[in-house]
């Protein structure tokens, strides 16, 4: 096991430097570097700018050097010092505007997930056991549903139907009161009622596709002859389901941590510009289209990292629990 | 009833009075309700299991005998209904229709595992792989026994110890795939036995194990009844097995008894036709070959010399460690006209040894030898491990194979036309017309209507798509056909009839087979020589008739008579020798 | 014979459904068909696309949702025609005019009811206090409209300059804004369906374009294998690991803003499919690695074929048929990648007409609660196509394998 947890954690770094890397491009991509974004702002303002500082801007932040020690220096400067370079819009260091954004991230995420388990794991359950009654072709239809709307068509209806008929503004996720308000209970009430409506808008694709992946397993494993031993030995027939085939359908079921996390991360960037929450999403869209690119790129970088965690945390749970997984 | 009644014939004393029936079956019958029809997959199915007693259901694939016995638990398929008939258990206190009773009510559970054992084919998917044998048998334990955990698992030691796995404590706490197909199977048992049910049902339980295995499975199974008391229901489709434990025997065809009668009667004066036919069947293979041995005193036409295949597994270093020799050094020939058996348990290395002979799988170290002219008494050899592609190609159009599995083995999108052709096609040589007529001809001499070449796969059975594999292995006029278990996947009439096929194919075109085989009652009826392999290396190499008679190598006794006996007279499995690895 | 054994029962419940006595001999198991008609010699000599076509019909939703599809890139096909209008024509005395019932008779003053297909006209009015126009339908005005009609004249894909309309206003100068208007006071009819027209086209482009990325990568990384496959593997991993929508819009963002439209619609459906490959390349990679172990190709194989002849002949027509289906299911991934984008304003831009384009305007709440059809009919466009796509793909996909038991 021990063994495993090591290659596991191993192999996790390439496809991180991968993502750094990607991350890196997109920072280069726009045309120009953020010196002449800096000098065409000034210039609409009116300043003008001595070239000789120019030429010494350009030194300091190495913009003349190859392309790979730029990269080092900024993958350096993230893992040796936290420096995750500088905003040029907001003019403060990118670490001093991320960490919140991403927590509200993380949050919304965590939130998501464990509303797509609780919801598709009954019914999931339910779907698979009683096949083509009146409840499963109910909750696939709606599952078809829940994957053909985007996140945010969904999050612009629920926020017009909750305007026209409740007469509310749903945005945000805390009251104007609690906004920057130190942490409370009442806080805590405050965001759980404005949480639901991401946590649905983000958590109902991935539902609907777990209820078909699990209804799909579980109608498999059903059929397997180790559900028959399990009745031939006298269990009743939901300790049958519960114990032997639904025991097994869970493997899909956590190693889904592992691709629902990315769409629930992107989901969540989509869905909080429409709801105006305070995520990673608003700011990210907010600098790519300043081209504050450093920022930018580290709200790419660390999404990534974010979901690249949270399938090892998957696997390793899936190791734990399986343990063909473990022995080999 | 106060006479005693001594046996008619002997062979299976009878104590009077007769006992009477633990559980009766009636006019059973059972539909499917598929797609497209009504399956009638059980129909006018009546017996009775006597404490003591075991009565085997024997037929062939889809003759309804395992939808029967899971009938019996009502845990049948939803498709399948019961459409009429009637199941009784005696008991204590009085008789339960079981075919009243819902398939999960609390009547039928208290049946399930406490008075009617089940056991299956596959145990490997019979158990689950993410919980371990003890805590899958404690479960058993403690559903119908009131008791501790700790006095659950103290019985479960107990039950792993009666059916003779060693060190029981250890064994408990591991999963499936750490245990071989025997000792599941041993789990397996122990699990059905756990609250001492009167009657056992076993599935055809040795059908994925070896015969040796099967030996001894079977040993155990009869041991425990006989302990206990027990009545069992034996489904099986080997006539062999049948002879060896059977007291009675029902012989199903179509979802019908067709037969049944004590085994004697069964195997020595059977009535109805059907049943002669899967007798003849079996008996016929247990005899010896009625061929002339082709001489072996020219060049042989195909040899292997030091042939190895080392499965090695890379390490992340890149340094390779051999974890497994699957074929370790071996030497064989074969010579023209000649058949050849390979034999050998699963892990033998058989069928690697098949499929490196064709560089399917190329070997890690040792020669292939080719003889192209060898009946011309021309010893000119060629190394087939160093050659090119066109030598490889020409080597391969002399050397074919058919495979085991007739499914798997055709591609499902081709015409029969296609597949047979397609060699034709590759090497080039002939017009599409002279293609048409070539594929006519091989298909009337594999026994098939050469107008149904436009026809696909999936409109053949089993045993008429490996005519159709035989035939693409015939169409390019091989020396050598290469039976990777090419009957092994078919019932027994049909298995006949193909080997007879081979021969009369054989007695046309004068060629070579390599017959690959874990079933030494097939090689004898078919093959000159026979090689015996086990893990990896030959063990013995001789004339089919003496080593299916009188083998020298105690590997080859015990492997020869764990074979089942299709003679309830002569029970051989039963008295056979045992093999002790060194 | 042993007591223990009761003989055969000799009287035989009635079934009607039993094929035949027990007298009579069988020739194999019994057997009642559900449905007449069903030719055993005909399913003998079909072929894998005949095979794969009867499965595909049983299943109603699929064919269903084909139609809807097939109707889709139909509406695609002939917008020009197909519209009432022209997509960037503002009518300024008509902004957030809301939809206009149509009817077909007119009653006249008598009471007499009369045949003429015409729309509602409008009467507005103006908020004293905001000094806001609204425009409400008004049921007494009435604007005749009719097929294939003079309207605005336009050149049918570039090539054919004509000004019929399948239908519209008798009178071109009078409105009829079936869906209503937006801010500038367009019909969204109209844009509604130009905006098909580059909507589902990006999905086909996209889709396309990701699986000759996939093939081509798939080729190279199977060909040369050792450290190209290596890197191939990881950059899928790394690709799909990473959350699709901030990288998209990484990409999307650094499109120069003086592109021209037609660029940009090439440049965002290169960037959509450049990161949906990797699903693609995946199953079609497990699927090839699956099929080259089975039987049937190592007697090809064995049947002397060259390693391109395994390939075309034997590999690849078993894979053709579940590609179709991946691809399918892929498409309407490509189609909502686009509206988010749009939607977010970093995609394409006016003066092209996508769905996501469209959905911009309901961006604010409060334009959307004063002209809801903003939102509902572009959106309900989108849904309507993704869920057509998915039945369609799970439907393929569950035909795609005729031979499966």
């Amino acid at each position: 096991m021990l063994g495993y947890v090591i290659k596991r954690i191993l192999l996790m770094f390439p496809t991180m430097i991968g993502m750094s890397i990607i991350a890196f491009f997109i920072i280069q991509l726009p045309p120009g570097d953020y010196l002449t974004s800096v000098l065409a702002m000034m210039a609409d303002s009116g300043q003008t700018v001595d070239p000789a500082e120019i030429a010494r801007m350009r030194q300091v932040y190495g913009l003349d050097d190859p392309m790979i020690v730029q990269y080092w220096k900024w993958i350096s400067g993230i893992l040796l010092r936290g420096d995750f370079g500088y905003s040029f819009e907001w003019g403060r260091p990118v670490s001093e505007l991320i960490w919140d954004r991403m927590g509200a991230t993380l949050g919304v995420s965590v939130a998501a997930l464990v509303f797509v388990w609780a919801v598709s794991l009954p019914i999931g359950i339910y779907s698979a056991v009683r096949r083509h009654s009146f409840g499963d072709h109910f909750f696939t239809f709606f599952g078809f549903l829940g994957l053909a709307i985007p996140n945010f068509i969904l999050a612009l209806v629920l926020m017009f139907v909750s305007y026209k008929y409740f007469g509310q503004s749903v945005g945000g996720l805390f009251s104007p009161e609690y906004i920057g308000a130190p942490w409370s209970w009442g806080r805590v009430g405050d965001m759980l009622t404005h949480l639901w409506i991401p946590v649905v808008v983000v958590g109902t694709s991935g539902t609907a596709a777990l209820i078909r992946i699990l209804r799909a397993n579980l109608t498999d494993e059903l059929s397997k002859p180790y559900v028959i031993t399990a009745r031939a030995k006298g269990l009743p027939e939901y300790q049958v389901i519960m114990r032997y085939p639904v025991r097994i359908a869970l493997n899909p079921f956590i190693s889904a941590i592992g691709w629902v996390l990315p769409q629930l991360v992107s989901g969540v960037t989509i869905t909080a510009i429409v709801l105006n929450l305070p995520t990673a999403g608003p700011l990210l869209v907010r600098a790519l289209v300043s081209q504050d690119m450093y920022l930018a790129g580290s709200f790419i970088l660390l999404m990534g990292i974010l979901t690249l965690v949270g399938m090892l945390i998957s696997d390793l749970l899936l190791a734990a629990l399986d343990p063909r997984i473990r022995f080999t | 009833m106060t006479q005693l009644s001594l046996s008619r014939d002997g062979a299976r004393p009878t104590a009077a009075p007769a006992p009477t029936a633990l559980l009766s079956v009636r006019n059973l019958s059972i539909d499917f309700h598929l797609r497209t029809h009504i399956l009638h997959a059980v129909r006018d199915v009546s017996f009775d299991l006597l404490a003591g007693r075991t009565l085997c259901l024997v037929g062939e694939s889809g003759s309804g005998k395992s939808v029967t016995a899971r009938a019996l638990l009502r845990i049948i398929d939803p498709l399948a209904k019961v459409a009429g008939g009637s199941i009784t258990l005696a008991g204590p206190k009085g008789e339960v229709r079981l075919d009243r009773l819902g398939a999960d009510s609390r009547e039928i559970r208290a049946i399930r595992g406490a008075r009617i054992g089940l056991i299956f084919q596959e145990p490997m998917s019979s158990l689950s792989p993410v919980r371990t044998i003890g805590a899958q048998i404690v479960e058993s334990v403690r559903l119908h026994r009131p008791m501790s955990v700790a006095d659950a698992k103290a019985e479960t030691v107990r039950l792993l110890k009666q059916v003779e796995i060693a060190n029981p404590e250890q064994m408990a706490d591991r999963y499936t795939f750490e245990f071989s197909g025997g000792m599941r199977q041993r789990a397996m048992i122990a699990m059905a036995l756990a609250c001492n049910p009167e009657i056992l049902i076993a599935d055809e339980p040795t059908t994925a194990l070896d015969v040796t295995t099967q030996a001894e499975i079977m040993d155990l199974i009869k041991r425990l009844q006989v302990e206990r008391g027990m009545a069992m229901l034996m489904i099986t489709h080997d006539m062999g097995l049948v002879a060896e434990v059977a007291d009675e025997v029902a012989v199903m065809r179509w979802g019908r008894i067709v037969e049944q009668g004590a085994v004697d009667d069964i195997f020595h004066a059977p009535k109805d036709a059907y049943t002669r036919t899967l007798l003849g069947a079996t008996q016929r293979l247990d005899r010896a070959s009625t061929r002339a041995a082709p001489p072996t005193d020219g060049p042989p036409l195909l040899s292997a010399r030091g042939l190895t295949k080392a499965f090695g597994k890379k390490s992340w270093r890149g340094k390779t460690t051999f974890a497994l020799t699957a074929v370790d050094h071996v030497d064989m020939d074969l010579w023209p006209g000649e058949n050849l058996g390979i034999v050998g348990e699963s892990g033998s290395g058989k069928t690697t040894l098949g499929r490196m002979l064709l560089r399917v799988i190329e070997p890690t170290s040792g020669r292939v030898l080719w003889t192209p002219n060898a009946a011309q008494a021309d010893s000119t050899q060629r190394d087939v491990t160093a050659m090119g592609r066109a030598g490889l190609s020409e080597y391969r159009r002399a050397v074919r194979l058919v495979f085991q599995d007739p499914f798997a083995s055709l591609n499902p999108r081709m015409t029969i036309k296609q597949v047979i052709a397609d060699p034709l096609i590759v090497s080039g040589t002939l017009t599409k017309g002279q293609i048409t007529d070539r594929v006519a001809q091989l298909l009337s001499l594999v026994g098939l209507d050469p107008t149904a070449m436009e026809r696909y796969p999936h409109a053949f059975s089993g045993g008429q798509r490996q005519r159709i594999g035989i035939a693409r292995a015939l169409a390019l006029d091989p020396q050598v056909i290469v039976l990777d278990e090419a009957t092994s996947a078919l019932d027994v009439s049909i298995r006949a009839q193909i080997l007879d096929l081979l021969l009369q194919v054989q007695a046309k075109l004068g060629l070579s087979y390599l017959f690959i085989a874990h079933d030494i009652s097939v090689v004898r009826y078919f093959c000159d020589r026979v090689v015996v392999m086990h893990k990896g290396r030959i063990v013995e190499t001789g004339q089919a008739e003496q080593i299916c008679t009188t083998p020298r190598e105690p590997y080859t006794q015990a492997l020869v008579s764990a074979v089942p006996n299709p003679d309830p007279r002569d029970k051989r499995m039963l008295h056979r020798t045992r093999f002790v690895a060194p | 014979m042993t007591d223990a054994f009761p003989p055969q029962p000799a009287a035989h419940m009635s079934r009607p459904t039993m094929a035949s006595t027990p007298s009579a001999p069988e020739t194999g198991p019994a057997i009642s068909p559900l449905r007449p008609g069903d030719d055993p010699s005909k399913i003998a000599v079909a072929g894998q696309w005949e095979l794969i076509w009867h499965k595909f019909i049983r299943n109603k939703v699929a064919v269903a949702a084909g139609c809807v599809v097939l109707l889709f890139y139909f509406i695609a096909l002939f917008a020009e025609f197909l519209a009432p209008g022209l997509p960037s024509t503002a009518q300024p005395r008509f902004t957030y005019a809301p939809p206009q019932p149509i009817a077909f008779f007119v009653t006249d003053d008598t009471g007499a009811r009369s045949w003429l297909p015409h729309v509602k006209g409008y009467t507005m009015s103006v908020d004293p206090a905001s000094l806001r126009r609204s425009f409400v339908v008004d049921p007494d005005s009435v604007v005749p409209v009719g097929l294939f009609v003079r309207g605005a004249s336009y050149d049918l894909w570039g090539l054919f300059p004509t000004d019929r309309h399948l239908f519209g206003p008798l009178d071109p100068t009078q409105p009829m804004n079936l869906l209503g208007t937006d801010r500038l006071g367009r019909d969204l009819l109209t844009r509604l369906i130009y905006g098909t027209r580059i909507s589902m086209s990006i999905g086909l482009i996209g889709v396309v374009s990701s699986l000759i990325i996939g093939v081509v990568l798939g080729a190279l990384s199977g060909y040369y294998g050792g450290w190209v496959d290596l890197s191939v593997q990881r950059l899928i991993e790394v690709i799909s690991a990473m959350p699709m929508i901030p990288l998209w819009l990484g990409l999307a963002a650094a499109i120069p803003v003086t592109w021209s439209p037609l660029s940009v619609y090439f440049i965002i459906t290169l960037i959509v499919s450049l990161l949906a490959w990797t699903s693609l390349a995946r199953e079609v990679r497990g699927r090839f690695f699956s099929l080259r172990d089975e039987d049937f190709v190592t007697a090809a194989i064995l049947d002397g074929s060259s390693q391109r002849r395994v390939i075309f002949r034997h590999i690849l027509p078993s894979l053709t048929s579940h590609i179709l289906a991946v691809v399918t299911l892929a498409i309407p991934t490509m189609i909502v990648a686009e509206t988010a984008l749009s939607f977010l304003g970093i995609g394409l831009k006016a003066p092209v007409v996508s769905w996501g384009v469209l959905l911009q305007d309901a961006q604010n709440i409060r334009t959307v609660a004063t002209a809801p059809w903003l939102l509902v009919w572009p959106a309900g466009a989108v849904v309507v196509t993704v869920l057509a796509f998915n039945f369609l793909g799970d439907g393929m996909r569950d035909a795609a394998d005729p031979y499966e038991t």
